[in-house]
Formats: C-alpha cells, structure tokens, sequence
C-alpha cells in the first residue's frame, strides 16, 4: 500500500533534507522547496510514497528540520 | 580510586566541552540548509544531535565522577542549583547552569516531535547561551583552565564559534538566500 506525505506549507522552508532522502520522488525548485517529481497521482502538497520509498519518507518526518512533513494512508479515490 | 575520579571528572569535562563546541558549529551549519563536502544535509542534522549526546553523556560522567570525588566536595545540590558550592561557587555555579540548560536542551531535543517546533525552537536558542557559560565554567573552575594549552584552545573555539554567528547573521547564510532575496545581490 502506498502512502502519502504530505507538506505543510506553513512550515516548510525548503532547507533540502527530504530532497536528499527522497531523490527520486522530490526535487527542489529554485528557492530550495520540495517539487513532487511525477505529477499526476500526486499533487504539490500531497506526495504518493511507493513501498522502497517508505522507509526513506518516515526518515524525512523524523529529520525535517521544521517539522513540516507528516504520512498518511493514501485514500482510495 | 580518588585520585582516579578526579581525573575522569576533569578529563571528562573537556570531552563535554570539546563535543559541544563541534555540536554548535554542526547546529549552525544545519541552519544554513547547506551541505559539505561528501556530507548531506541530513547526516550533518544526525551527527549535531549524535555529537551532542555524546557531548551530554561526558557530562553525566564529568558531574558523576566528581559527584563520587572527595576532593571536588561536590554535592547533589550543587548539581542542579548554582553559584552554592564550596571550591569557586561562582565558577562552579557556571557549570551548574550550563548543566541545567542542557538538561533542557536534550530533552526538549528528543520530544521535539511531540512539544511542536516553536517550544523547541524558543529552548534551543539558549545553546548560545550554555556554551559561552561552559567554557567560562572550564577557564575559571578548571585545574588546567589557565594553563597555556587550554587558553589556546578556548581562543580558538571562541573564534569559530564567533565567525559561525557572524556568518549566520550574514545576509547569505541561507544557501537559497540569493534567489530568496530575487537574485538583487
């Protein structure tokens, strides 16, 4: 099952750890903040987490400096 | 065994003081949302806390040791209240605070996730003020706190220590500042 991580946008302040930890999933625009990179399933703010990327993303909650990241279970449209 | 706590408690108050210096340059290079070389963001953010746990546990052993030390004539009060001791109250009671401060430091540190960001964020910022206290603490209680070497090195701190604060009040600490500020610089 895939999950969702989701971006608080109040909080982020594009310092860069989660584009580090997920370098397949996110990148960077050019003033630092996260860009999901397959557009599609997911939007800007909620990002779809593959299974390999699962572990990587609970990382990213855990380190972001600004506590700006949460997980969730992806809902069934 | 006495002469051996007193040792291991002074021994170990420099690999407090050494690990908390290396601690606060790893926290300001983590602000700066920079990478070094062959080192990302992230491992920077895990060896600042590692480090200063690290950093946390010498000082449980440096308190520990001199706490069991008849010499350092140390009691459990003088652990958590300051400026009461019997050797130098004032330059001991320094070490007292720093202590209580990083009594706060690590726990709001581990509980960041469960106290929000902007109480942690509010505790952190007195790391600024328990590594200056620290350091005064090692000069003035210290048996070797004057002696050539360790002035040297406490010099040579104060100067790193002091260009990562100017650096982090510089306008270009941030490393997106120059697009953040519409690339006018």
């Amino acid at each position: 099952m895939s999950e969702l991580l989701h971006i608080d946008w109040t909080k982020c302040d594009g310092r860069g750890l989660c584009t580090e930890l997920l370098p397949n999933v996110l990148g960077r625009d050019e003033w630092g903040y996260p860009l999901a990179r397959r557009r599609g399933t997911s939007d800007r703010t909620n990002v779809v987490i593959s299974t390999n990327d699962a572990e990587a993303a609970r990382d990213a909650v855990k380190l972001c400096p600004k506590l700006a990241l949460s997980l969730g279970a992806q809902r069934s449209a | 065994m006495d002469n051996a706590m007193w040792a291991f408690g002074r021994v170990s108050g420099f690999a407090s003081l050494a690990f908390f210096t290396v601690s606060v340059l790893l926290g300001v290079m983590t602000r700066s949302g920079r990478p070094l070389p062959g080192l990302p963001r992230f491992s920077i953010t895990l060896i600042h806390r590692n480090i200063s746990l690290l950093a946390s546990v010498f000082l449980v052993l440096h308190v520990g040791s001199l706490l069991l030390d008849s010499y350092a004539k140390l009691t459990v009060t003088d652990v958590l209240v300051p400026f009461l001791g019997s050797y130098r109250p004032f330059w001991q009671g320094l070490g007292t605070v720093a202590l209580d401060l990083v009594l706060a430091l690590v726990v709001t540190g581990l509980l960041r996730h469960r106290i929000g960001q902007r109480t942690f964020r509010a505790v952190h910022w007195f790391s600024y003020a328990m590594w200056p206290i620290a350091l005064a603490h090692s000069i003035g209680n210290g048996t070797n706190g004057t002696s050539t070497w360790f002035v040297t090195l406490a010099v040579a701190s104060v100067v790193a220590v002091g260009v990562a604060i100017v650096w982090r009040l510089s306008a270009n600490f941030l490393e997106t500042a120059r697009a953040r500020q519409g690339g006018l610089t």
